[in-house]
């Protein structure tokens, strides 16, 4: 477990014409947490699914504990959880079935832990309604309870706590600070501050 | 091996540079080839002693028909180089054959027909050659589509790039299901596109006008190269530099 | 709220196997699909529609129409299972769970061979239950009724699968359906010739065993080799 790390070496990346990702690097060890800024269309979410081996990047490397994630990239996505800007969730699904088809596709999760997932984030209450009567801050809070499922080494994060009230949030920041002291490691665009002790917190800011 | 010629290709001003060099180098033979091809087939050769003068269109006809699968072929290979080593100049030559060989099927299609009125008596006939060559047509028209639908260039040509790999691969299956369905159906008396017996004045015409299309072919692929490297790499710098050139 | 450790002990780290994260899929699409019942039943209903335009178009004299039943069958066959293709991927490609398959470390050549396969359950099965009835409709004899089933059955699923390509490069694009027909039909048409010749020797009464061979040939051709293309499709279209 200590020997996660995550580097990033001189990524470039091309959207259309647009040179997008203009050498990014970084160094990211176990417990850290990098917080991603920049305006929109700086290049966020592009980083981030490159990241997740989504996108392929023109230049550069990701080396996931050392090795080239694309080496074998199906193994490397089994270990990173990646949510993005909508939560991947079924319309007509409710929302405790939804977390059982996509994290127990995953890992075998029981009728237990996804209660008490629900339960974690709040949302025990809606949990056996469709997805489809839900707000999209209790769509948010059921997308978190997935997260908290995810005890994986990796997280990466779209701007996590979108549509969520002040307590929501300081909600993400909780379950950041414990996959960190699990010894994860989190990449995570955002707005605003991330509650998270600082000393854990490394910066990169994308500019256009 | 040294391959260094192949990966050098890959880079955009080498080959844009390259095409212009080499499009005089196919042009003109290209002309010299059809001239004298069209020359020796409508004029020298004499006239075929079943289908009188009327075979000549074979002249234009199974040159065209033999160039649309070749460069549909081309364009598969290119589009799978594109696809594997993601060069993007690959896909640009893959982009620049399609409307080429949308072109020489089409050309086929229209000789075809045009054959198969002194022949048959009709405009069209369901012949196992001519029904392929329509599917080829769709074919293309879908590659065509399916680029045009996609506005992002990289993921354009990727999935076009898979799109024409999984065609390729059904050319033959397609071809072979056309001809069974048509030996299913024939009447006694067989109404196809039937080669004549070739004698050698009437075959060395038809190699000419062969080669002289491949010949085309390669001076369009390299004209349409340049234009597609061109709208391509417009952000680039080295453009300004080739341009002023 | 419960505190942080009880579901990281719950939450068992244990990888789920491949048939695991199959059956799954499949349940899920499933399970989706009857919540829709009214968007299973619209390609059925298109099917009976255009079986019902032939009678209208030529005549209705059945021994006319036997004739054409073959092709009438087929197109028709053809046309309701496009129609359904739509539904494979856009759905999962627009709320963000496709992307999820590709990401959740499972491979997606068989996540996707297990949509593809709910999708066949849901439109190639009953449309292949259908068959006969229509066949009939057009003038088919009722001995020719268990080959007829037989041949939309296997055709079914190769039209599924070579679907499913289609469907996968035309992800991203609005309004494509027009887009997804030229590209699926060229490549269906063997399905439709050996499917339409199979009905033919059916509704003659010839041994079926040549044509219903040459369909599953095909059907095994496609079931090896489609879930590769359109997993390779999707990944294009994701990125």
């Amino acid at each position: 477990m200590s020997a996660d790390s995550l580097e990033v070496e001189n990524l470039h990346l091309w959207r259309g014409e647009r040179h997008v990702l203009r050498g990014v690097g970084f160094v990211l060890s176990a417990g850290q947490c990098l917080k991603v800024t920049g305006a929109n269309g700086a290049g966020k979410t592009s980083l981030l699914r490159t990241l997740a081996g989504l996108m392929y990047p023109e230049d550069g490397c990701v080396r996931w504990r050392g090795v080239d994630a694309r080496a074998d990239l199906r193994t490397f996505q089994g270990s990173l959880a990646y949510l993005g800007h909508e939560p991947p969730l079924k319309a007509d699904l409710t929302a405790r079935e939804n977390l059982h088809y996509w994290i127990g596709g995953r890992r075998r999760v029981g009728g237990a832990a996804l209660a008490s997932a629900l339960a974690r984030v709040g949302a025990e209450s809606f949990a056996d309604r469709l997805v489809r009567t839900l707000s999209a801050g209790q769509r948010r809070r059921v997308a978190l309870a997935g997260l908290a499922l995810c005890i994986v080494p990796l997280w990466l994060l779209d701007e996590p706590a979108t549509n969520l009230d002040a307590e929501g949030q300081r909600l993400v920041g909780t379950l950041i600070a414990e996959q960190l002291a699990r010894g994860g490691l989190a990449v995570a665009a955002v707005h605003h501050e991330l509650p998270v002790e600082p000393a854990q917190v490394r910066s990169l800011e994308l500019s256009l | 091996m040294n391959f260094t010629w192949f990966h050098r290709l890959g880079s955009p001003p080498y080959t844009y540079a390259l095409a212009r060099r080499l499009t005089p180098w196919f042009a003109w033979p290209a002309a010299l080839l059809i001239l004298a091809g069209l020359w020796g087939g409508l004029v020298l050769a004499p006239p075929d002693y079943q289908q009188g003068d009327g075979f000549r269109i074979i002249y234009v006809h199974a040159p065209s028909a033999w160039m649309s699968l070749m460069v549909y072929t081309s364009m598969a290979v290119a589009a799978a180089v594109g696809l594997i080593w993601r060069i993007k100049v690959a896909h640009a030559a893959a982009a620049s054959c399609a409307p080429i060989g949308a072109s020489f099927t089409v050309a086929a299609l229209v000789t075809g027909s045009l054959w198969g009125q002194p022949m048959w008596g009709t405009y069209w006939q369901w012949d196992p050659r001519l029904t392929s060559e329509l599917v080829l047509l769709f074919l293309y028209l879908g590659y065509m589509g399916l680029r045009a639908g996609i506005e992002d260039t990289q993921r354009a040509d990727r999935a076009s790039a898979l799109l024409a790999v999984v065609g390729v691969v059904n050319v033959p299956i397609i071809h072979y299901s056309v001809t069974w369905w048509n030996s299913l159906h024939q009447a006694p008396s067989v109404m196809r596109l039937a080669k004549p017996t070739m004698a050698a004045s009437m075959l060395v015409p038809l190699l000419m006008m062969l080669l002289g299309f491949t010949s085309l072919f390669a001076a369009l692929l390299l004209v349409r190269l340049r234009a597609e490297i061109l709208t391509r790499e417009r952000t680039s710098s080295w453009i300004r530099e080739a341009l002023s050139a | 709220m419960a505190t942080a450790g009880a579901y990281t002990q719950a939450a068992a780290a244990v990888p789920v196997s491949a048939l695991e994260a199959v059956s799954l899929a499949l349940r899920r699409d499933l399970t989706l699909a009857f919540r829709k019942p009214a968007q299973l039943i619209q390609p059925l209903a298109f099917f009976a529609l255009v079986t019902m335009l032939f009678p209208l178009a030529i005549s209705p004299e059945l021994s006319q129409l036997r004739a054409v039943a073959p092709g009438a069958l087929w197109a028709a066959a053809l046309l309701a299972s496009l129609l359904a293709l739509e539904f494979l991927f856009r759905d999962d490609a627009l709320d963000g769970t496709l992307e999820q398959y590709a990401l959740s470390g499972q491979s997606l050549t068989a996540l996707l061979c297990a949509k593809t396969l709910a999708h066949w359950l849901l439109t190639g099965l009953p449309l292949a239950c259908m068959a006969p009835f229509a066949a009939l409709a057009l003038g088919a004899p009722s001995a020719a009724l268990s080959g007829i089933v037989a041949s939309v059955l296997l055709g079914s699923i190769t039209l599924s699968l070579i679907g499913s390509i289609g469907a996968a490069l035309t992800l991203n694009i609005k309004r494509s359906s027009a887009l997804l027909s030229l590209l699926t039909l060229p490549l269906s048409l063997p399905v439709l010739i050996f499917g339409a010749r199979a009905t033919q020797v059916a509704i003659s009464g010839g041994a079926l065993i040549a044509p219903v061979e040459l369909l599953a040939a095909l059907a095994v051709l496609a079931l090896t080799l489609a879930p590769l293309a359109a997993a390779a499709a999707v990944r294009i279209s994701l990125e």
